[in-house]
C-alpha cells in the first residue's frame, strides 16, 4: 500500500464518490438530456431540439411564474430570518443556563416530529371561512364578516411556509451565536456600547455566517416546492415547482426537465450571489 | 491621563454567588498612580474583585470608590475604569484600527476623527504597521497590545488588567511585563493587575495585594511582602521562605537568610535530606526537630568550599532580625 499512495486515496473516496454520481450526478444529466427531448400527447421523442426552452422563455406565464416564486422565497426569508434571529438571540445570550437553553430548544422542534403535509393541512380548519380564526375574530367584535383572505390566498402560503421553515434559521443562527465568546459581549459593554450597538456591531457581524446558512436552506426549500402554494392557495397562486408538477400529471416530461433545469440554475445563481456576500467555510 | 492623580478604595465589598462566598468584606485603598497586583492561588476571589471593579459583576454588599465618586452601581463604562480581558476578547470581525476605534464609535465619533484618535493610541504601542490587519493575523504579543490600545483609549483613570500575560509563552511574557511596566509609568494612571504568578507580581508590582478564601492575607509594597511575610499562606504562596514552629511561635525566614554551619555550631541541628544544584546558589535540604524541613539556600562557591551529603549532620545558623513571626 505504501508504494501506492494515490490508489489508497482514490480507494478510500470511491464510495461516497460513486453514491453521489449515481445518485446525484446521473440524475441531473439525465434530467439534463431529456430536457432536449420533445413529446406529444402520447409519446416522447428522444431527439435534439430546442422546442422546450424556446417555449419556456417565450411564454410570459414562465416570467410570471418564476417572479412569484421570488416573492415568496423574499417574503419568507423577511419572516423567517427577523422571528429566527430573534429566537436564536434570546436562547444564546437570554438564557443562562446550559440546561434550558438545551431544554427550550428541543421545544422549538417538537413540531418537526410530525409531518409537513400534516402540519400544513392543520391549518386549513383554522384559517378556513367558519374557522376558529374567523369566529373568534367574529365572537371579539374585531370583524363583522368572515375575512377571505385568511385561506387559499398568498397569506396562507407564506403562513405555512414560515411555520414551516423558521427553525431551519433558528438552527444555524443559534449555533453561531452559542460560538461567540462571551467576554466580546463585556469588551463592548467596557467601551460603552448599549444593548442595541452590542447587536448591531457585534453580534450581528459575527453571525452572519450562520445566517447565510439559514438563508440558504429557506430560499432553496421555498424556491423548489410545489406541494404547499398547491394546499394552502387552494390552486389559485402558481410557482414554478407547481409548473414541473402539471407538466408531469400530464405525461410531459421534456418539458418539466427543462423547467427545472431552469430553475435548478436559477437557484444555483442564487446561492452564488449570496456567497459572495459571505464567507461560510469557516462554518462547515 | 487626567489632570488630578484619582485613588481607587474598596470599602467592605463582598461578592456572593447563591451561597457560596467569593470575596468577603474586603477593604482596601489601592495608591494612585501605582501599579498594584492581586495575588493568589485560583478561587481566592481576585478575579471577582477586578470584575467589580470593572462593573462586569454586580457587588453584593459594599462599595467601591473612584475619586471619591461611589461607582458601585455605575455601568462599566461611566466608572473611569477600563479593561483588560484575559483572552484579550478583541472582536474578530474589525481591523485593528477599528478595534481600537470601537468605543469612540460608539459614543458617536466621526469616522474621521475617532481613526486619527485610534491611530494616535496604536503608536503608542508600536503598532502602526499592522493597523489594517485582523486580530487572527497578528500574534499573541501584538494582541495584547491592541487590546492594551483599546483598554486606554477610553482615557482610563484605573486600567484593570485579568491576566493579560497568562496567554503569552513564557519568553514574550517577560517581555510584556517590562512593557507593561514601562507604559504604567509613561502614562501615569492606576494599573491592578490580577494574577497566581507570585514572580509575575515581584517582577512588575509597586503594591501586592495577596488574597486567598475571599479576603486580603497581606497587602504592602512588593518587597515588604515578600521579605517580610505576615502569615504562613503568605510565606508559602510567595516562595523562598521556610517556616519554623519555634517555642515563641512560627516564623518565617528567607532561605538565603540561613547558612549551613559544621554540626554542632547553629543555632539549630539538623541533617541533610536532598542537595539539589541550582547555578547560582546549592539549595541544601534538611530536617530538624520535630520533624520540621528547613530549606537552606547557600551561594555555590561557599558550598562547595565545604560540600555536605545526604544523611550529613549540621547545624543552622540565621540572624534573628531575619525571623518574621506569622500571625496565622
Amino acid at each position: 500500500m505504501q508504494a501506492r499512495p494515490n490508489l489508497t486515496g482514490w480507494l478510500m473516496v470511491s464510495p461516497l464518490a460513486i453514491v453521489l454520481a449515481v445518485f446525484l450526478v446521473l440524475p441531473i444529466i439525465l434530467i439534463g438530456v431529456v430536457s432536449f427531448w420533445t413529446a406529444t400527447e402520447f409519446s416522447i421523442i428522444p431527439a435534439f431540439s430546442w422546442e422546450n426552452y424556446d417555449f419556456l422563455f417565450g411564454s410570459p406565464v414562465t416570467y410570471s411564474v418564476f417572479l412569484n416564486t421570488f416573492k415568496y422565497a423574499i417574503i419568507t426569508w423577511a419572516l423567517t430570518f427577523s422571528i429566527g434571529f430573534t429566537i436564536a438571540y434570546y436562547l444564546a445570550f437570554h438564557i443562562r443556563t446550559q440546561t434550558w437553553q438545551i431544554a427550550l430548544f428541543l421545544l422549538c422542534t417538537i413540531p418537526f416530529w410530525t409531518s409537513n403535509i400534516i402540519r400544513m393541512i392543520s391549518w386549513i380548519p383554522f384559517l378556513g371561512r367558519n374557522g376558529i380564526a374567523n369566529s373568534a375574530l367574529i365572537s371579539w367584535g374585531v370583524v363583522d364578516e368572515p375575512l377571505d383572505w385568511l385561506l387559499f390566498s398568498d397569506f396562507a402560503v407564506i403562513l405555512a411556509f414560515v411555520h414551516l421553515y423558521t427553525l431551519f434559521m433558528v438552527v444555524p443562527i443559534f449555533n453561531t451565536m452559542m460560538r461567540i465568546d462571551k467576554s466580546l459581549i463585556e469588551a463592548a459593554r467596557d467601551a460603552g456600547a448599549s444593548g442595541r450597538q452590542i447587536l448591531w456591531n457585534v453580534i450581528l457581524p459575527l453571525t452572519k455566517s450562520g445566517i447565510m446558512i439559514g438563508t440558504i436552506f429557506v430560499v432553496t426549500l421555498v424556491m423548489g416546492d410545489f406541494i404547499t402554494v398547491r394546499f394552502m392557495s387552494g390552486s389559485q397562486s402558481a410557482n414554478v415547482g407547481r409548473l414541473i408538477s402539471n407538466d408531469i400529471a400530464l405525461l410531459q416530461y421534456p418539458s418539466a426537465s427543462a423547467t427545472a433545469i431552469v430553475l435548478l440554475a436559477t437557484v444555483l445563481i442564487t446561492i452564488a450571489i449570496l456567497l459572495r456576500f459571505v464567507d461560510i467555510r469557516k462554518e462547515l | 491621563m487626567s489632570g488630578i492623580i484619582q485613588d481607587l478604595e474598596l470599602v467592605s465589598v463582598t461578592k456572593r454567588y447563591g451561597t457560596a462566598l467569593a470575596v468577603n468584606a474586603v477593604s482596601h485603598r489601592f495608591r494612585p498612580a501605582s501599579y498594584t497586583c492581586l495575588l493568589g492561588p485560583s478561587g481566592c476571589g481576585k478575579s471577582s474583585t477586578l470584575r467589580m471593579i470593572a462593573g462586569h459583576e454586580s457587588v453584593t454588599e459594599g462599595s467601591i470608590l473612584l475619586a471619591h465618586r461611589d461607582i458601585s452601581n455605575l455601568p462599566p463604562a461611566k466608572r473611569g475604569t477600563a479593561m483588560m480581558f484575559q483572552s484579550y476578547a478583541l472582536f474578530p470581525h474589525l481591523s485593528v484600527l477599528d478595534n481600537v476605534a470601537f468605543s469612540l464609535k460608539m459614543k458617536g465619533v466621526d469616522a474621521k476623527e475617532r481613526r486619527a484618535k485610534a491611530a494616535e493610541m496604536l503608536e503608542l504601542v508600536d503598532l502602526t504597521a499592522l493597523a489594517d490587519r485582523l486580530p487572527a493575523q497578528l500574534s499573541g504579543g501584538q494582541q495584547q497590545r491592541v487590546a492594551l490600545a483599546r483598554a486606554l483609549i477610553t482615557r482610563p483613570q484605573v486600567l484593570l488588567l485579568d491576566e493579560p500575560l497568562s496567554a503569552l509563552d513564557p519568553f514574550l511574557r517577560v517581555r510584556m511585563r517590562t512593557e507593561l511596566r514601562n507604559l504604567q509609568k509613561e502614562l501615569g494612571i492606576s494599573f491592578i493587575h490580577v494574577t497566581h504568578g507570585q514572580d509575575e507580581a515581584l517582577a512588575l508590582a509597586d503594591e501586592i495585594v495577596v488574597m486567598n478564601d475571599a479576603v486580603i492575607e497581606q497587602a504592602g509594597p512588593a518587597r515588604e511582602v515578600f521579605n517580610a511575610p505576615k502569615t504562613r499562606f503568605v510565606a508559602q504562596f510567595m516562595g523562598g521562605h521556610n517556616v519554623i514552629a519555634l517555642p515563641q511561635g512560627h516564623f518565617a525566614i528567607r532561605s538565603d537568610a540561613v547558612g549551613v554551619t559544621p554540626a554542632g555550631s547553629g543555632q539549630m541541628e539538623g541533617h541533610v535530606t536532598a542537595i539539589e544544584y541550582q547555578g547560582t546558589y546549592v539549595s541544601v535540604m534538611s530536617r530538624i526537630a520535630g520533624d520540621q524541613e528547613v530549606t537552606a539556600l547557600v551561594p555555590d562557591a561557599a558550598y562547595f568550599d565545604a560540600p555536605h551529603h545526604p544523611g550529613d549532620r549540621i547545624g543552622l545558623t540565621w540572624d534573628a532580625k531575619n525571623l518574621h513571626q506569622l500571625t496565622a
